[in-house]
């Protein structure tokens, strides 16, 4: 029994690897509000949440193979599911943000079961066609906003001792609930269901002929994605308290597209370092220049066409098989 | 209904839906021939329309403007067919969309940096801006009638260009059998240039004839070009003639939506009709590639 010994040998070097990475980046992130001001922490903040929702996006891109460009939709359901509520009067978080996945994941099942009969050119087009309709339907919600959008009055609310109306508070909350849903990915990924998904997003007819319903496991991965990403929706609504139709634009779809792939797809860490790179990328630009899209543009193209295997690629080498 | 709602509500649809297959006869053309799906496609539209807008400022006229701006944006279309989205034909379409959606943002704020964040203003040409009544009693703007037929116009003109000439004959078979007509002698890397470019102008034209009816401003090409993807998805990828009836399908599906359903909802009839399509054709009503 040599090989398989061996093969755990050589796993567990990679794992210490990543996971000193994992803890040195919890450890970063966990220090932000103990050593930097406001500003920071809620910029440390907007990270972690799009980290999530770019991480939500991965599960069906990176690891499904399913190029969906409507990802900003979701989010947008979120975040008004929240609005929404909070309108009638339902302050608690215990409801507001499960609600929140809930309908994202409604959204996400009926959207998936339509663009998934589909694929490839097909598939982008039509998942950003979706969610335009989406942008438009909230842009013509004239009770809620419409184009102009709402503004929420408080933070959700959640009992006990913790006020997330405190901004350090719900730093640390945002943190705890991407570790949580971090780690339940990454059981998703190495379990069954994950091996499924990452075979048809490899190989959908093999894995078709060889007895999986590949279109159900898709659905239902697509519909846990969307089901995050309506989470990061909540929490951004609750970290800027104003939601408004340009959460939903096919411009933030794009943009939560770039920071997967900037990060590296079809890794967990990667989307959650693409999504720092991109934000830090704007805030440092925008220093320098109103125009800061004008040399991102270019940046983007030249990383598309010379580094496709992103932060995460360059930080751990391929494993070699 | 009165008539003369239906019939100017037709025209109406008629002109979106030419308007439409200006932009998505190129979109479909690069896809079905070059297998890239180009995000930019509205940026050209956009560029269009300012740069027609400029001079027709400089020149006074709009036609001298329509004869520079085209073939500008059909240049500008081949130069970055040539720098940049030559590379990534042979990519997945995963990093033809970044790529593009990267060029989107240069092209925005190029245009915010050239001409300023606030909308352009461009004129009706006079000599079109009188209404022509195209029933008894039934007035219609002359402009927006011009084009529908310089629309149509094109359309039918691109019709007997892939199918009748030489030029065409070549497209069409580089389209399925690349290779092949690669090794019998034609410059392909050419052909997909112009190939390109001819779509660029098209957008080009569709901006410009768009710059006196909406306002001319960063981002304008990029509703248009969602639409144009509806278009060519319910049109059958890579098939001009799937194109052409599907941008009038939506473009009179669209109008007519706006007058007949409530707010919230008739925003959302087109895409509602490209779900039910794709429900019973998922390959679109005119696959290109059987």
């Amino acid at each position: 029994m040599g090989k398989p010994a061996d093969r755990r040998d050589r796993a567990g070097i990679h794992f210490t690897r990543i996971h000193l990475l994992y803890l040195a980046a919890g450890i970063g992130f966990f220090l932000i509000p103990l050593a930097a001001d406001a500003f920071y922490t809620r910029l440390a903040g907007r990270i972690l949440i799009y980290g999530l929702c770019a991480l939500s996006l991965d599960l069906i891109l990176g690891y499904g193979g399913m190029v969906s460009f409507g990802h900003a939709a979701f989010l947008g359901i979120g975040a008004y599911t929240v609005g929404i509520l909070s309108n009638h009067g339902v302050e608690s978080a215990w409801i507001a943000w499960p609600a929140a996945m809930a309908c994202a994941g409604v959204t996400a099942l009926v959207i998936g079961a339509v663009s998934l009969r589909t694929s490839g050119a097909y598939f982008i087009m039509i998942t950003l066609a979706f969610s335009q309709m989406l942008y438009y339907f909230f842009a013509g919600l004239a009770d809620y906003g419409g184009d102009d959008g709402m503004a929420l009055w408080s933070r959700n609310s959640i009992g006990g001792p913790v006020d997330p109306g405190n901004p350090t508070q719900f730093y640390y909350l945002v943190l705890l609930l991407l570790a949580i849903v971090f780690y339940l990915c990454r059981r998703l990924v190495h379990s069954r269901f994950g091996m499924v998904i990452q075979g048809a997003g490899e190989n959908e007819r093999r894995m078709r002929a060889i007895g999986f319903p590949t279109y159900r496991y898709r659905l239902v991965c697509f519909m846990i994605s969307g089901a995050v990403a309506g989470l990061s929706g909540a929490l951004i609504s609750n970290q800027t308290l104003y939601i408004s139709p340009a959460l939903m634009h096919w411009s933030r779809s794009g943009e939560i597209l770039v920071m997967v792939i900037l990060g590296g797809m079809g890794s967990l860490a990667g989307p959650v370092m693409g999504a720092a790179g991109l934000l830090l990328t704007e805030e440092v630009l925008s220093e320098y220049t109103e125009h800061w899209m004008i040399i991102l543009g270019p940046l983007l193209i030249l990383m598309v066409l010379f580094a496709r295997g992103g932060i995460y690629g360059l930080l751990s080498p391929r494993r070699e098989s | 209904m009165s008539m003369q709602l239906w019939v100017v509500q037709t025209l109406n649809g008629l002109q979106l839906g030419v308007m439409l297959f200006l932009m998505s006869a190129g979109l479909t053309l690069v896809f079905g021939i070059m297998n890239l799906i180009n995000l930019a496609h509205g940026s050209l539209y956009m560029l269009g329309a300012y740069l027609a807008a400029t001079f027709q400022a400089l020149t006074g006229s709009f036609f001298i403007a329509c004869l520079l701006a085209v073939p500008l944006v059909m240049g500008i279309g081949m130069l970055m067919e040539m720098s940049i989205l030559r590379r990534l034909y042979d990519r997945d379409h995963l990093d033809q969309v970044l790529a593009t959606f990267a060029l989107i943002l240069f092209f925005n704020e190029l245009v915010r940096m050239t001409w300023g964040p606030q909308a352009y203003f461009m004129a009706i040409p006079e000599s079109l801006s009188g209404t022509v009544e195209i029933l008894p009693g039934i007035p219609y703007p002359a402009y927006r009638l011009t084009i529908v037929l310089a629309g149509s116009g094109v359309a039918v003109g691109l019709y007997l260009f892939i199918g009748r000439t030489r030029l065409g004959m070549i497209i069409r078979a580089g389209a399925t059998h690349r290779e092949m007509v690669g090794a019998l002698g034609v410059n392909i890397k050419l052909l997909y240039t112009f190939v390109f470019g001819m779509g660029a102008a098209m957008a080009g034209f569709a901006g410009m004839m768009a710059g006196p009816i909406l306002s001319v401003e960063t981002g304008m090409g990029e509703p248009i070009m969602i639409l144009a993807f509806v278009v060519i998805v319910i049109g059958g990828i890579g098939s001009v003639r799937g194109a052409f009836a599907a941008a009038v399908l939506v473009g009179v599906a669209d109008t007519f939506g706006r007058i007949l359903l409530p707010p919230a909802l008739s925003s959302m009839a087109i895409y509602i009709l490209m779900a039910g399509v794709l429900c019973f054709r998922p390959q679109g009503l005119f696959p290109a590639h059987g």
